[in-house]
Order: structure tokens, then C-alpha cells, then sequence
């Protein structure tokens, strides 16, 4: 990974709008992301964040009510301007998808290796036997035991982070440049949970994946990320090097998610609780700041306008006005 | 497979023993004497006795149901009351003209249905949905009575296109695959097919509704599958419960229809019922509704197993 290289996916100011009875919700209000290859992004948050939501942006899997808005290039295409067509040979093949639960992610009356063979002979001119051949290799590359005889089984005759090795399989099955996961490792217990990070980061450098990795864990994205990005009411909030951000985090929501779990890590369900309120109605957001209500320094500048990315250091951001007031008195600090 | 569906034949036979007792009792449950029909008016007690004993009414109940057992095994069900024919031809005759009526009529019910619980899935809270649900729900709701009387008189009395009563020409009974017979079985079939359509459209558009909010469906199109391929697994997934609704609404149009069998004179099993009930002949009523039962155990017992052929979810152990 070089400094230099050009980024492989960036988006500019991304917004998507759902339709809802109370008029359109902003789900992802302005998110910028850059991302080099072989570089991980964490993209970290609360619950309804607008975390999931940015990820399929990047696919486009949202219903076509769904608005997006905005700019996304992904290796030097737009995203956003391709046919359904287009749309449909770029999924999977540029950009794969891990999805949370492995349990829901495979179609239930299809085998295994049927479905990764399926993904194979629908991006690369391959017959049947041959892409049931990389389906097997892949199924030794993330170390499925009895990998032949796993191939033919059904989803529900595997365990939960056999699912997910066999998710991880089929994502990488054409040899994506990016793999966005979704909360990969939510549903899995503690030790498997670190397997399948431990197997993901080794495929990262095999293959030098580009990956925006979703999670609600801190120590998760510490474990796995170059970059960390902290979402908050679909908006980036703080984003820069991952020792950066978690040594000398400027946003007092990343200070409040960072503290939220300092008295030892979190388990499988638990969930960044430790800020007290909850996050705004995206459908009607609070004036300024959609962090103000919640926040413990709040100062009446806070209310009247979403403040603006101000830098920390070098590649690192975050959306404080106390930081720009700070910067502004303190020139160079 | 084949294993489990032998299994499921090992568990069918209490059933179907069951349902045998159920017919036997039928008689000997109903009010009145079954001989009483029969028997002339001034006879005597002695010559009563006689015709008692020869139908075997004088025995204890567990014996004669010995006896009945051992004949229907044989394929004996005895003889009707009212026509003193074997009751088993004309039983015969009965079910296969109802299974072609209600073959014809599930399998339009079944082609519609699933069109419409498609698109209706598919389109949900669009026009064409909410057209789709109007036409299942009149297909379930409207009384097919009188959906048969409006049939047969706009086609057969207005336009004159279709016969409107019986299976074939002249009266005939016995049904044969060409246009002479085919022309009387559209009425009855169409009509007929309304029931299972209804029922089959708005199974199917909840299965594809539900279907297509998994989030295996959205891994699919994350992988790069097309609109096409995604409907195909879509059928797949819908299949094994459309499949086993279409299973069973045929049962119960094989036994069920005797409205629709008494409107258009149709000599199934419907229409053999309502004979048999009305003229008193409990042996032809006994028969046709211990074949009518076997039927449905039988038909359950396919569906059972298709569905689990389908399904690798449903445990074949
Ligand atoms: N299809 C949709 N229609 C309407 N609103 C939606 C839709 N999908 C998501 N939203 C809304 O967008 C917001 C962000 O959801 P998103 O799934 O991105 O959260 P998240 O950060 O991934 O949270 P989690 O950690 O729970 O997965 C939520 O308020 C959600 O209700
Ligand atoms: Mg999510």
C-alpha cells in the first residue's frame, strides 16, 4: 500500500433518502469516503447510525425507492451512472458483501457449493464443473474441514462460523478488489469471532483487498482497521489513522464510545450504550449539531449550524466546533 | 428418500384404520334403521329378523366390522340399496370423473394462482396488487353455486358456446379425452377452479412477499444475479408450499364439491354423495366416503413427501 496510489473506492458527499410516512428520511447525510487498495476502513457507530445503510449505497442493493445521492467512484467507474446491467457484472465482481448473519445470507434450499459455483460461472465464462472446482479451492483457502463433502451441504447443516468462512469464500469467489463487510462477526460467538477476523485480515494481504469493515466494537476495528471512521446520525463525525483517532480522539461522541467500553471488552450482544440519550429522529433532526442533545460539553454555538470537518492532524477530521473555536485561538496546536 | 416415504406409508396405516372405523360406525351412528329403507312397509317382525340377519345386522358390532374389514380389503364395499349395484364400480366411476374435474380445476386454479400471487408479490401496494388480491378474494368468497348458475347462463343459455349440465354426450358417464366430452367439463372446471386460485394466489404472493425481504435475496444480487435468476430462486423457495397447498386443495375438491357436481349434473363423487344422502343408501354413502378419505390420506401422504423432497430443510430421518 503506498501513499500515492489512487483511492479505489471514493465517495463525496453521499446521501440516501428513504421514503416514510412522516415525510423522506436522510439515512446518510454527506458522507465522504476514501479508501486505497489493501487499505481497511472501520466504520464505527451506534445502532441506526447509518452505517449498513452507506455500505449498500456503495452497492446500490437499496430498493429503488431509496434515493442516493451524491457521488461514488469505485476503480475508476460511477457508481451511481451504471445500467442495471453494469450494475449487476460490477457487484461481485469488483465489490463483494459480507453480510451480518451468516444464517440468513445463503439462499436456505440450495447447497453451499452450488451457490458459490453460481457466483463464479455468473462473472467468468467457466462450466459447471470448473467453478464448482474454485468453490472447493476456496473452501480449503478459508479452511472449512472435509472442504468436499461441506460443499454439499445445505446452510442449515453448518455451524455459524463455518457459515461465515463459506460467506467469506463466496465473497472473494471472483476476486474483488473490495470487500465491504457488514458487521461480519456479530453473530458468532467470542472465539470464533476472532478466527474469522484473524482469517479475513490474512485474506486481505493474500488477495490486497480493499475493505470497509462495519462494526459496532471498538477493539474489533482496532483489531482490523488502518483507518477508523465514526458515523453518528449519518453523518462521518471523526475519521483518520486508527491510532489516531483512538489514542487522541478529538469528537466527544468517539470519546464517549471509546470510555463506553474501557472496563474490558465487549461481549457478543452488547451494544455501545454506555452515552446517555438516543440518537435523533432522522426525520427530524436537531437544529446544528445532531450530537448536541447528547453531548456533555454542548455550548450554544453548537445548536445553529452542523459544524464543519475541522482538521486534527494531518488525515485526521472531525465535525466539533469547540475544535475549530480551539484552532482558531490556538493557531498551530 | 424412498426410505422416508416408505416411513411415511408405516405411518399412514393407523390412519387409514381409523378412517375405516369412522366409515364402518357411520352407518350404525346414523339415525334410524339403515334396512328400514328397504324393507317393505307391512313386514312382519319375523321376515325383519331375516333381513336383518342377512345383511349381517344381528352380529355383535366388533364382528361385523370384521366382516365388513375383510370384504373392503377385497374390494367389496358392498351393494347400493337404492340401484343393488356393487357399490365399488359405481364408486369407481364417481372418483374418477371427480379427480379429472378436480385435476382440470386445481391445475387452472394452480396456473392463475401463482400468476397472480407473483405479481401481486412482487408489485406489493401497486394497482396490479391490489387488482390481484380483488381477484383472489372473489375467487374465495363468491359462492360457487352461483358462480356455476352465472356460467351456465351467460355460456350455455345467452351465447350457447358450452353444454351446461353432465359429462358428456347423451348423457354419458364415462369420460373420454376428446372435444365431444372435453366441451362439458370447461363450465364445471372453471368454475370449480375459483376456490383454489383465490386460495393459491394469496398463499403465493405472502411466500414471495416474504421471500424477497431475506436477506439471502439481497446476497444474491450482491453477488451480480440478474432480476432472472433471482426470480428463479424465488420460485424455488415458494415451491415446496404452493406446492403443498395445490396438494391439498385438490383433496378437498375431490370431496368438497358437491355444489358445484349437483349444478352441472357432473357424475362424480359429489354428486353420488347427494344421491346417496338423499335416497337413504348408507352402503353407497359408506363407500364413497371411505374411498373419498383413503384419497385424502393418500394425497397427504405425497404431498408430504414432495414437500420434504423439495425442502432440504424438513428432516427425512
Ligand atoms: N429500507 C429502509 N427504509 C427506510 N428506512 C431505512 C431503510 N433502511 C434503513 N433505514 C433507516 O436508516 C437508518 C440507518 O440504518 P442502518 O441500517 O444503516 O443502521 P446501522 O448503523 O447499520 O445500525 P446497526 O448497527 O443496527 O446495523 C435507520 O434509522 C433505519 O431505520
Ligand atoms: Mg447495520
Amino acid at each position: 500500500m503506498s501513499m500515492t496510489a489512487e483511492p479505489i473506492v471514493e465517495a463525496v458527499g453521499l446521501t440516501v433518502d428513504f421514503a416514510s410516512a412522516k415525510g423522506p428520511i436522510r439515512a446518510v447525510s454527506g458522507v465522504d469516503l476514501s479508501l486505497k487498495p489493501g487499505e481497511t476502513l472501520a466504520l464505527l457507530g451506534e445502532s441506526g447510525s447509518g452505517k449498513s445503510v452507506s455500505l449498500r449505497a456503495l452497492m446500490r442493493l437499496h430498493p429503488s425507492s431509496a434515493k442516493i445521492g451524491g457521488s461514488v467512484r469505485v476503480d475508476g467507474r460511477d457508481v451511481l451512472a451504471m445500467s442495471a446491467r453494469e450494475l449487476s457484472a460490477y457487484r461481485g465482481k469488483i465489490v463483494s458483501m459480507i453480510f451480518q448473519d451468516p444464517g440468513l445470507a445463503f439462499d436456505p434450499v440450495y447447497r453451499i457449493g452450488d451457490q458459490i459455483a453460481e457466483a463464479v460461472m455468473r462473472h467468468e465464462r467457466v462450466s459447471r464443473a470448473e467453478a464448482r472446482k474454485r468453490a472447493l479451492e476456496l473452501f480449503e483457502r478459508v479452511r472449512i474441514p472435509s472442504p468436499e463433502r461441506r460443499l454439499d451441504n445445505y446452510p442449515h447443516e453448518m455451524s455459524g462460523g463455518m457459515r461465515q468462512r463459506a460467506m467469506i469464500a463466496l465473497a472473494l469467489a471472483c476476486r474483488p478488489k473490495v470487500l465491504l463487510a457488514d458487521e461480519p462477526t456479530t453473530a458468532l460467538d467470542a472465539t470464533v469471532q476472532i478466527q474469522v477476523l484473524l482469517l479475513l485480515r490474512e485474506l486481505q494481504r493474500e488477495f490486497g483487498l480493499a475493505i470497509v469493515f462495519v462494526t459496532h466494537d471498538v477493539g474489533v476495528a482496532v483489531e482490523i482497521a488502518d483507518r477508523i471512521a465514526v458515523m453518528y446520525a449519518g453523518r462521518i463525525v471523526e475519521s483518520g489513522p486508527c491510532a489516531d483517532v483512538i489514542r487522541n480522539a478529538a469528537h466527544p461522541y468517539t470519546r464517549g464510545l471509546l470510555s463506553s467500553r474501557s472496563h474490558g471488552a465487549l461481549g457478543k450482544d452488547e451494544r455501545l450504550k454506555a452515552i446517555p440519550g438516543s440518537p435523533p429522529d432522522l426525520a427530524a433532526p436537531p437544529p446544528g449539531c445532531a450530537f448536541g442533545p447528547r453531548c456533555e460539553s454542548f455550548a450554544e454555538v453548537c445548536g445553529s449550524a452542523m459544524p464543519d470537518n475541522v482538521v486534527v492532524s494531518s488525515s485526521h477530521i472531525a465535525r466539533c466546533v469547540r475544535l475549530a473555536i480551539r484552532n482558531s485561538s490556538q493557531p498551530g496546536g | 428418500m424412498l426410505l422416508y416415504a416408505l416411513k411415511r406409508l408405516v405411518y399412514v396405516l393407523p390412519v387409514a384404520f381409523g378412517v375405516s372405523i369412522v366409515c364402518f360406525l357411520l352407518v350404525h351412528l346414523a339415525p334410524g334403521d339403515p334396512l328400514t329403507a328397504i324393507m317393505p312397509i307391512d313386514a312382519t317382525a319375523e321376515q325383519q329378523a331375516q333381513m336383518r340377519a342377512a345383511y349381517g345386522f344381528d352380529k355383535p358390532l366388533p364382528v361385523q366390522y370384521g366382516i365388513w374389514l375383510f370384504k373392503v380389503l377385497q374390494g367389496d364395499l358392498g351393494a347400493s340399496i337404492a340401484s343393488g349395484r356393487p357399490v365399488a364400480s359405481e364408486v369407481g366411476r364417481a372418483v374418477g370423473n371427480s379427480l379429472i374435474l378436480a385435476s382440470l380445476a386445481t391445475l387452472i386454479g394452480f396456473g392463475f394462482g401463482t400468476f397472480f400471487g407473483f405479481v401481486a408479490g412482487y408489485f406489493r401496494g401497486s394497482p396490479l396488487d391490489r387488482l390481484a388480491s380483488v381477484v383472489s378474494i372473489l375467487g374465495v368468497s363468491v359462492p360457487h353455486y352461483w358462480l356455476g348458475m352465472v356460467m351456465v347462463i351467460v355460456f350455455s343459455a345467452l351465447l350457447g358456446w358450452l353444454p351446461s349440465t353432465g359429462a358428456g354426450p347423451g348423457g354419458s358417464t364415462a369420460w373420454r379425452f376428446d372435444w365431444e366430452h372435453l366441451q362439458y367439463i370447461i363450465l364445471p372446471a372453471v368454475t370449480m377452479s375459483a376456490i383454489p386460485m383465490g386460495i393459491i394466489a394469496r398463499t403465493v404472493r405472502a411466500l414471495v412477499a416474504d421471500i424477497l425481504s431475506q436477506d439471502f435475496v439481497q446476497a444474491l444480487r450482491a453477488k451480480g444475479m440478474g432480476e432472472w435468476p433471482v426470480f428463479k430462486h424465488v420460485v424455488r423457495n415458494a415451491a415446496p408450499t404452493a406446492l403443498a397447498v395445490m396438494g391439498l386443495q385438490l383433496g378437498y375438491l375431490l370431496g368438497g364439491s358437491i355444489l358445484i357436481e349437483t349444478v352441472f349434473a357432473w357424475p362424480g363423487t359429489g354428486f353420488l354423495l347427494n344421491t346417496a344422502i338423499f335416497q337413504r343408501d348408507l352402503p353407497l354413502l359408506q363407500g364413497t366416503i371411505l374411498v373419498l378419505a383413503l384419497f385424502f390420506v393418500a394425497l397427504n401422504l405425497i404431498v408430504d413427501v414432495l414437500q420434504s423432497s423439495l425442502d432440504p430443510r424438513i428432516q427425512r430421518g
